[in-house]
């Protein structure tokens, strides 16, 4: 009876404490609400919104409604986001390899690069690229091709567009590749399980990939077009590029400095997963006649990942959330969109900054999910 | 443990009664905005980051404009002090929030008068001190002298979270031009980025333009197009649910202007007491009693003419002696070919 | 084949390979060196790919020449062994010897022999090529002090003066003081630091004119809002993650769902929420300054991921602990602050050290909610009219300056780390 008060009353206790936090704020906004002629209610999300936006991935103007415009932002926070994630990999991965590099330079170049652009606050290097970089660039009309056909000026990186005809067929085909390639990994395990027999699994699905999609080309089904950048003038001084795609100096700028600043965290995640794997499971791999390159996928990589994976997905996590500084220097990413103009517009702070709290909410609780079942899943099953 | 508990059953009772107090015993007074002003000692103001002439502060904290001589009215009439007003800078997207959440009680921040920000997000404009409209800048050497030359493609900067981004969707609209908007908070980022050539134009308000034109590298390398595509009533705001602050902050303004119409000045307004005009009279706190109906003294009027002037000498001293626009456009009595017209103070 | 035998040294002729290697590599780095410092290139009769290349294939060929196992030279093999073990790192060393060499005149010559720092206004500059200086000299009291009155700053130093000597006391505690320290970093230090804060800064009495929170600014105030985000955090993420181990389901459920939602949203609209939303969620006649709201919602938010990093720590002591105080009759608060805290504490602390790190890093957003530490300093000092186009040189110079300061923190941690290792 004794013990199981004690259980009761300080739980009890706590409850109370957070109940009236949260009422005294509720009953608070509610008093103020009332008293300031504000109403609360999700209604304007399906108002005419009509601002524009600089750019989005879904077709948008100010005539769709404000959950449209929610939805451009909430996709251009993605975008910024896997562009990001995909750089950062690269660049940690490359950075946390160099780390454990036999060569001096090499070793240290990349200790150099993980600690400086580690310990420079991110805002500050996104308002370096921004604001320092990029806008020293030259203008369009001054500005010498990079790589031949792409320009990057002060208004943005501007590249040449890809038009497809029967886009959907080529998607079809590296499906179909992609089925096959399964049912070839399927069929060579067998082999090896139950023969000995090894294919060269690796080469065959690569090219398949490259077979499948190259016969629609041959055939003539699927047809690409590159229509280059073409500089075009809008009055005496100022031109830009017209017919190509235009990257704004946004984004990349964004992009630039979320991926050098995540990589850092990547590179040393990845090189924890290396050092993590003993020398001795090396060796014994070794020892039993596997090849390296059989070492290398079959030994040390199963292991490595299973270390570097967890962390990497809180790097990307912290990623997206980061990615909400883009506010700071206009690229029109959710916070820009949504808590930003929208929120200007409608004047629905409470409804505005609940629902971009959820969303952040809801995608990295989601990936936080994903991750501990993953961690179960391939958490090394001890006896 | 009990004991603990008893502090915390204490606690949140006087957290009830204090909800309760509030609401209850407190909703009988006049103004509570007033009253809460009178008890810190100075108003909280919510004015622009740094737009010349209507609301800039010095390299040394000292704010100065036609927006904040609006600020300093009202605390010349409520507290007698018109230096007794706390600025606060907020970018466009921060300020209806910070005023309805009660960060501040008077936004004097260039903003513009529509239907929907009045009747819709709890805020209520209480007048207009400055007729503006939207206009576009250039650079000169592009060659553009109407806004009939832009063509597809082109780049405009502009503040998040204004009307401008709304007018401009619907003039390029009409006009079939496709157009890219870049938008940024704070109104600097704006101009920094047209003068880097970002932006092909800059969009604001032709105040606004013309003032953010003397932050420009070489401001006399770009024109103001004479195009105007809408109607900016620009004017200050203040919260709705407090009628009678709403009444002192609109009436400050109205006694500003109405003050120039007499012809009183910061240097005569004393020696207009002895006028033979009872309007003046009435004006300067020497006749009637038009104070009380807001439970302020009769010569709240007189400390606002003689600590900030009329609405001439404000304009002078803020918009056309720094050169910004020296026409004063509209923006000129009625009696002198302009539209400000103000109810009677009587 | 034959091609490889030639570049393929043996103990025999290892001397002869070594001399003709050696030039090899000295002339490609001498050449990289006149192209770059001195605009020369001798080789432009060559066709132009094979021109730019040169340098590289000269030097590929002299490091092939001198590989060798055991070639009974020291520097020789020093070399050899860690940059030179294979041609695709001799590659990689040549690439990072002739971009350090040629990126050198250029960042030399913007940072220090064509830039200038003499003077007070823009006219000063205007002449350079290189960085201007000049700059962040008339707007370095800014960057500190922010917009704090230049007669006071005096203020300031001595407050953050006497507080890092109040910092120190601890050091000194010893015998029966000793047992006070925690009691006193976890209670009577922040006190210290609020009144010292108040009183020296913030100011309004003992004769101090008061000086109000917006016109604070600068470092000084990435300083503040750092240290009272760091005092605090603390005890709160401690809390939370003893209540996330929590064995009673509401304390346990509560915490979790604390330190997830603060741990899911990003801080930019948190610092929102608290500077411009938090007032109508409070009684419509208080008022709480701004700065602190911003500090508040800094600690909460950093608090969650203290708590993280704790219980970490907390799940990495074995049972037998928990076990081993419980036998010996001791509550649950005798048993956490006794032998459990200490022990999990010590495990985690380079965890913290980062999280506070990253609390540092973060304190530049609340430039967004209109705060001007250095970095908001900076945008304002950039887009000043009589000061347009020296943005790179702010950045510069705040990137140097943050850069100091976690690295040392970073280093301070990893020391810890080490330290702590060993006693273990």
């Amino acid at each position: 009876m004794n013990h199981k008060i004690k259980s009761i009353i300080p739980q009890l206790l706590t409850l109370l404490f957070v109940v009236a936090v949260i009422g005294f704020f509720t009953i608070n906004a509610q008093l103020n609400m009332d008293e300031r002629g504000i109403d609360f209610g999700y209604g304007f999300l399906s108002q005419e919104s009509s601002f524009d936006v600089q750019f989005s991935l879904i077709e948008y103007d100010g005539s769709h409604s404000y959950a449209k415009a929610y939805l451009v932002g909430l996709l251009n926070t993605i975008l910024v986001s896997v562009l990001g994630i995909i750089f950062c990999t690269i660049i940690g991965v490359i950075v946390g390899v160099a780390r454990l590099s036999p060569n001096y330079l090499i070793r240290n170049t990349a200790a150099w690069y993980v600690e400086f652009f580690r310990n420079v606050p991110l805002l500050l290097q996104i308002f370096f690229w921004y604001y320092a970089a990029l806008r020293a660039l030259p203008l369009p009309e001054n500005t010498e091709p990079l790589f031949g056909v792409t320009y990057l000026t002060v208004k943005g990186y501007y590249i040449p567009r890809l038009i497809w005809e029967n886009f959907d067929i080529l998607l079809y085909s590296i499906l179909a590749a992609i089925i096959s390639i399964v049912f070839i990994r399927n069929y060579a395990r067998k082999l090896q399980e139950e023969k000995g027999q090894q294919l060269p699994v690796l080469l065959i699905s690569a090219g398949l990939l490259l077979l499948f999609p190259a016969i629609t080309f041959v055939t003539g089904m699927v047809q690409l077009e590159v229509a280059l950048p073409v500089l075009k003038q809008l009055s005496k001084t100022s031109f830009i590029y017209a017919d190509g795609i235009s990257v704004p100096p946004e984004l990349l700028a964004l992009v630039l400095a979320l991926s050098l600043y995540t990589a850092t965290f990547v590179a040393e995640c990845v090189r924890a997963g290396i050092q993590g794997v003993s020398k001795g499971q090396k060796e014994a791999a070794a020892s039993v006649g596997l090849t390296p390159n059989q070492i290398l996928k079959l030994v040390i990589m199963p292991q490595a990942l299973r270390i570097i994976i967890p962390p990497t997905t809180n790097q990307y996590l912290n990623l997206t959330k980061n990615s909400s500084l883009a506010a700071a220097i206009a690229y029109p990413d959710l916070v820009l969109v949504f808590a930003g103009t929208a929120l200007m517009q409608t004047g629905r702070a409470i409804e505005i900054v609940s629902i971009t709290m959820l969303t952040y909410l809801t995608l990295s609780l989601t990936i936080s999910l994903l991750m501990n079942w993953y961690n179960k899943k391939i958490a090394i099953k001890e006896k | 443990m009990l004991r603990t508990f008893k502090n915390l059953m204490y606690l949140l009772t006087s957290i009830a009664l204090l909800v309760s107090f509030e609401t209850g015993a407190f909703a009988a007074k006049k103004s509570k905005t007033l009253k809460k002003t009178q008890k810190m000692g100075f108003v909280r103001c919510g004015v622009s980051q740094g737009l010349p002439g209507f609301s800039n502060a010095d390299a040394s904290g000292n704010w100065s404009g036609v927006d904040v001589d609006l600020c300093r009215a009202v605390a010349a009439a409520t507290l007698g002090d018109s230096g007794k007003v706390k600025f606060f800078p907020l970018s466009a997207k921060e300020r209806f929030t910070a005023l309805t959440s009660g960060e501040i009680d008077v936004l004097s921040r260039n903003t513009t008068w529509t239907l929907s920000r009045d009747a819709d997000i709890g805020l209520t404009f209480v007048g207009v001190n400055f007729y503006d409209g939207q206009g576009f800048m250039v650079r000169k050497s592009s060659g553009i002298t109407s806004t009939s030359q832009f063509k597809s493609g082109i780049s405009a900067c502009t503040n998040i979270g204004t009307t401008t981004e709304l007018n401009m969707r619907d003039f390029f609209n009409s006009k079939g031009i496709k157009y890219e908007p870049v938008a940024f908070e704070k109104a600097d980022e704006v101009v920094a980025a047209y003068d880097a050539g970002r932006c092909d134009t800059y969009t604001t308000d032709k105040s606004g333009l013309a003032a953010q034109r003397t932050k420009l590298s070489k401001p006399n390398d770009h024109i103001v197009l004479p195009e105007t595509i809408s109607k900016e009533p620009l004017g200050p705001v203040v919260r709705q649910g407090d009628a009678v602050w709403e009444d002192i902050v609109r009436w400050s303004l109205n006694v500003m202007i109405e003050a120039e119409e007499y012809g009183i000045t910061s240097a005569n307004a004393d020696s207009m007491k002895s006028s033979e005009n009872p309007a003046i009279k009435r004006l300067v706190g020497a006749e009637g009693e038009l104070g009380a109906a807001f439970g302020l003294d009769n010569d709240w009027s007189l400390r606002i003419i003689k600590q900030v002037g009329n609405y001439g000498e404000s304009y002078k001293r803020n918009i056309a002696d720094t050169g910004i626009l020296p026409d004063r456009g509209p923006n000129q009595l009625w009696t002198k070919g302009g539209i400000l017209y103000v109810p009677p103070a009587r | 084949m034959i091609n490889i035998n030639i570049l393929k040294p043996n103990s025999d002729n290892f001397q002869t390979y070594l001399y003709i290697g050696s030039g090899f590599i000295f002339i490609s780095i001498f050449d990289v060196i006149l192209r770059s410092f001195f605009n020369l290139n001798f080789s432009t009769s060559l066709p132009g790919i094979l021109n730019f290349f040169l340098p590289l294939i000269l030097g590929l060929v002299g490091f092939q020449m001198i590989r060798l196992e055991y070639s009974g030279n020291r520097i020789v093999d020093k070399i050899n062994e860690s940059v030179n073990n294979n041609t695709f790192n001799a590659g990689l060393t040549l690439l990072i010897i002739f971009l350090t060499l040629i990126a050198t005149p250029p960042a030399l010559n913007w940072m220090i022999f064509e830039a200038t720092i003499s003077g007070d206004t823009k006219e000063a500059c205007v002449a350079t090529k290189g960085a201007c200086w000049t700059y962040i000299k008339v707007w370095f009291r800014r960057f500190m002090y922010g917009m704090y009155p230049n007669d006071f700053h005096w203020r300031i130093n001595t407050a953050f003066i006497t507080l890092i000597g109040f910092a120190f006391v601890g050091y000194f505690m010893r015998g029966k003081l000793k047992n006070y320290i925690t009691f006193y970093y976890a209670i009577f230090y922040p006190i210290i630091a609020f009144i010292i804060i108040n009183f020296l800064i913030s100011g309004g009495s003992f004769g101090l004119e008061w000086v109000e929170t917006n016109a604070w600014g600068g470092l000084s105030l990435t300083f503040i809002v750092s240290f009272f985000g760091l005092i605090f955090c603390f005890p709160l993420g401690m809390i939370l993650a003893l209540g996330r181990r929590s064995e009673l389901p509401v304390i346990k459920y509560i915490s979790i769902g604390y330190i997830e939602f603060w741990r899911g949203v990003p801080l930019i609209t948190v610092l929102f929420m608290s500077s411009v939303m938090f007032p109508m969620f409070l009684p419509s006649d208080a008022f709480v300054d701004k700065l602190i709201r911003v500090i508040a919602a800094i600690i909460l938010f950093e608090a969650a991921y203290v708590a993280e990093v704790i219980r970490g720590g907390l799940q990495a002591l074995p049972r037998g602990q928990y076990d081993a105080a419980k036998s010996l009759g001791m509550g649950y608060w005798r048993m956490q602050i006794f032998v459990i805290l200490p022990q999990a504490l010590k495990l985690v602390i380079p965890g913290i050290a980062n999280t506070f790190l990253a609390l540092v890093k973060d304190t530049p957003l609340i430039f967004v909610v209109g705060l001007s530490e250095v970095v908001g300093m900076l945008q304002m000092a950039k887009t000043n009219p009589k000061w347009l186009g020296y943005a790179m040189e702010g950045y510069i110079f705040a990137s140097i300056l943050f850069w100091a300061i976690c690295y040392a923190m970073s280093k301070y941690s990893q020391y810890l780390e080490l330290k702590y290792k060993t006693e273990r």
